[in-house]
């Protein structure tokens, strides 16, 4: 039975998050639109579209370079990342073979331009969405769905769920170390051991949640978790936002790449 | 699985994310209303243990492979689906941000195909009558076998649709589900065996535990199950007519794509004076090498490709090709400045 | 006589597996009095604190805040005269960061943005922990959290502080740190701890409790240094009593 290495990304994820940079302290409501917007914009141009998505990766090296960022960190966890769409996208050269094009003696299938298109966006979307976190922290972005209109009780226990999330993780890795030690090789990793062990970090998680909830009544607990956190959307913000609508839309409805691409020719002409 | 933003399309991302906003804000009103207080710290802790679990691997039997709890039909059991669906919608929200599973537009698709099923359909309809009263592990074994194969085959059957319809996949659609359904049955199987095992464990180690969560909740919500459907329907109806409307304004595809690229007449600006350099780049990239704008007596390779797509213009889509990378050059050259001048700063 | 803050009166209390953990527990406490609850592992000491706010009520037997007795109806309003800090600081501290966490009583009790600042910002003063008023909890060490666990509760202003096992699982200086506050923290308070030591040096009144019932009240330093009582009820001195 073994951990997975999840767990160390969530905690460094999580320090990331708390850094100091002008990417970090824009305001968690703009942020989290900015990167809906961003996604939206992405996914919507066409099935076989690649030149007009490469400009999009500004926004992503933006944040992260703004943000400070390992570059190398979110990479990995974007090759890492379960593969499905690649999954499903490998099978689109294989059935749409209508050549398009022939680039360096080659021949370029519709299929081809679809799955480069799909891994354009793949990389596109996963990014933003690590981005987002590793410069908002987890409750930063709990209070702006608040804000932006999540039912409250949705928002109090996905709270609870980040906070007792690394408590749970160790308790977790505490049980596993244990039967770890005491059972050799593949004795202990079957699924009527999991079982066992789920059941017992099942029990305790239960128990848990009742002795928080006394804490919670000896504090006034009335259904709740009020905070404090009067985040204003400050100039800076709307600046930020309206840039990144700019930038999506121009990108979006003109073809800078391609635009580049012919006054270079004009240019070697 | 996970469905994945960069093959969903607008239309069907925001299609899902409506339906997934009406049914957790729906459960939100009902809990708000009838529930306890203490199931709110209760559900949290629920979510983290999910997360907990999922970390712990375990290697399914006969095949060496290893597997980890979804966890979905469990958290129905146990609390019940309106409290449920809204820890399901929590773990897959951590997903997504954390393990960058899915993607956050795919967040109502997922929301929708592991957390609706499991506890708006399978749960009340299946599981409950399977159930019953009884307290027999066997029961409840075979009930929780039925109904994590069942939601898991809902839940890729769902993922099937959204991918076709949203059309960036080239599988057809029987492809698709013999490669999805299987798969899904077999990871049902363990899922029920495993819930199943839980409950089980549960029940013999602490038998007052889950009558008492089960007095937490409100009724169960079999009979409002129409509601929720016919405001599913109403906003997807709203939403999908709004969007193809957008949508037919705008003709997709290939055809438009290629459109878009080209623009109209360049062309023979382009073929008038066209520096040698960019001239041989062009005869290896030559797009669709049988169209009438090439060069003649450059025809090495006219009989490679079969004239199967016309109307692409060779010289804008090497502008597209060469503007890609002279654009990526540039990202990087952005990023690694302000990179290097941040440096310089501390 | 001063008027006494909290009153326990004949209390029972069966847990619904039919374990019974309190069998007739009587005592009074006074106001600035500290007293601290020995015990053996399962005596009840635990129990015993659940009792004090209302988290568990007694099977029979009254528990009196001031004037009034705590039942169903009463203690949303009491519980905030006895302020509990639990054994697993991990459950106190359910909030995202310290600042949210201490806020969280004082905004409950429906104070104004100014006052949960001044509250938050005193209670973390007198735990020395002004500086971690931004970090998450999972990022501090288990004295710091410990520490905040206590501001947290602190906050709400409580007219007694009741402890269930401050000490458990702190290393040693953090624990030394911990009597060191508890010592200069003229406060209302009750200790639950089988750390005799420490309830030697922070409280000046002894509560002992055996299998559900008070053995002996009276002075922590003469009822810690009765050996043959203490070893009755599965405990030993106090180290510095044993003269090694």
């Amino acid at each position: 039975m073994t951990f997975s290495d999840h767990y160390f990304d969530i905690d460094r994820l999580d320090r990331l998050s708390r850094k100091e940079t002008f990417v970090h302290r824009l305001d968690p409501r703009v942020k989290t639109i900015a990167t809906m917007l961003f996604l939206i914009t992405v996914i919507s141009f066409p099935k076989y579209e690649v030149a007009a998505l490469v400009p999009f990766f500004l926004f992503p090296v933006l944040m992260l370079t703004l943000g400070d960022i390992p570059a190398g960190f979110i990479a990995g966890k974007i090759l890492l990342v379960s593969p499905f769409a690649i999954l499903i996208g490998l099978f689109n050269p294989f059935l749409d073979t209508r050549i398009v094009a022939v680039v360096a003696g080659l021949p370029v299938s519709a299929g081809i331009l679809s799955f480069l298109s799909i891994l354009l966006k793949f990389v596109l979307t996963i990014s933003a969405a690590l981005l987002l976190i590793a410069t908002t922290s987890f409750p930063g972005v709990c209070h702006a769905l608040r804000q932006l209109g999540f039912p409250a009780i949705f928002v109090s226990q996905l709270l609870l769920l980040y906070r007792y999330l690394f408590v749970l993780l160790e308790e977790a890795m505490r049980i596993v170390r244990a039967r770890d030690m005491r059972s050799s090789g593949a004795r202990g990793a079957g699924v009527r051991v999991f079982v066992r062990l789920v059941g017992v970090l099942f029990l305790r998680a239960v128990d848990r949640a009742e002795r928080i909830y006394h804490a919670m009544l000896s504090r006034g607990f009335q259904g709740d978790l009020p905070t404090l956190r009067p985040s204003r959307v400050t100039a800076v913000d709307l600046a930020f936002l309206a840039a990144t609508i700019a930038f999506l839309a121009g990108f979006r409805f003109s073809q800078v790449a391609e635009g580049i691409g012919r006054s270079a020719q004009e240019l070697l002409r | 699985m996970h469905m994945a933003d960069a093959l969903l399309s607008p239309a069907v991302g925001t299609t899902l994310w409506a339906g997934t906003a009406a049914v957790t804000s729906y459960a939100s009103k009902k809990l708000k209303r009838e529930i306890d207080d203490r199931t709110i710290p209760l559900m949290g802790v629920l979510g983290a243990f999910i997360f907990a679990a999922q970390m712990i691997n375990f290697t399914i039997p006969g095949t060496g492979s290893s597997g980890h709890l979804g966890g979905g039909m469990i958290l129905a059991i146990i609390l019940g689906p309106h409290a449920a669906i809204l820890v399901i919608a929590s773990v897959l929200t951590v997903q997504a941000l954390f393990f960058a599973d899915g993607g956050l537009l795919a967040l109502g698709c997922n929301i929708w195909n592991l957390g609706f099923y499991p506890c708006y359909l399978v749960y009340p309809l299946l599981y409950k009558p399977l159930v019953g009263n009884s307290q027999k592990p066997g029961r409840i074994l075979v009930a929780s076998l039925v109904s994590a194969v069942t939601a898991l085959q809902l839940g890729a059957f769902s993922v099937v649709l959204e991918t076709l319809l949203s059309g960036k996949s080239e599988l057809p659609f029987g492809a698709f589900l013999l490669l999805m359904q299987p798969i899904h049955l077999a990871i049902g199987i363990i899922e029920g065996l495993v819930t199943a095992g839980i409950i089980n464990y549960v029940r013999s180690a602490r038998p007052e535990l889950l009558e008492t969560m089960a007095a937490l909740r409100p009724l169960d919500a079999s009979i409002s199950l129409k509601k929720i459907m016919a405001t599913f329907i109403v906003l997807a109806v709203i939403t999908g007519g709004a969007l193809s409307w957008f949508a037919s304004t705008h003709p997709d595809g290939l055809e438009w794509s290629i459109e878009k690229v080209t623009g109209k007449g360049e062309l023979p600006e382009q073929e008038n004076g066209i520096a040698p350099v960019l001239k041989g780049i062009q005869e290896k990239t030559a797009f669709l090498p049988d169209y009438g704008f090439k060069p003649a007596g450059n025809d090495a390779k006219e009989g490679e490709a079969p004239p199967v797509w016309p109307g692409i213009e060779a010289g804008t889509s090497v502008a597209g090709l060469i503007g890609a990378v002279i654009v990526l050059g540039m990202i990087v050259l952005i990023g690694m400045g302000i990179r290097s001048f941040r440096r310089g700063c501390t | 006589m001063s008027h006494h803050i909290i009153e326990f009166r004949d209390v029972c209390f069966r847990y619904p597996d039919g374990t019974e953990a309190l069998k007739g527990i009587s005592f009074r406490i006074t106001h600035g009095e500290s007293v601290g609850v020995v015990g053996a592992n399962g005596s009840g000491k635990s129990t015993l604190i659940r009792h004090m706010n209302g988290c568990l009520l007694p099977t029979s037997g009254t528990v009196n805040i001031g004037d009034f007795p705590l039942t169903v109806k009463t203690r949303r309003e009491l519980r905030r005269k006895v302020g509990i800090v639990f054994q697993d600081p991990d459950d106190q501290l359910f909030m995202p960061t310290v600042f949210d966490d201490v806020a969280f009583g004082p905004l409950n009790l429906g104070m104004d943005e100014a006052c949960v600042r001044e509250k938050v910002r005193g209670a973390l003063d007198v735990v020395h922990c002004l500086d971690l008023q931004d970090k998450p909890p999972h990022r501090l060490s288990l004295g710091q959290k410990s520490a905040v666990a206590i501001a947290s509760v602190m906050a709400m202003d409580p007219d007694i502080l009741a402890m269930d096992e401050p000490a458990a699982n702190l290393d040693p200086r953090s624990r030394r740190s911990l009597i060191a506050f508890l010592k200069t923290f003229k406060h209302s308070k009750m200790i639950a701890s089988h750390d005799l030591d420490l309830i030697l040096d922070v409280c000046e009144r002894c509560i002992v409790i055996g299998d559900g019932r008070v053995v002996a009240d009276g002075p922590s330093a003469e009822l810690l240094s009765n050996r043959t009582m203490l070893e009755e009820n599965s405990l030993e001195l106090p180290l510095s009593l044993q003269g090694r």
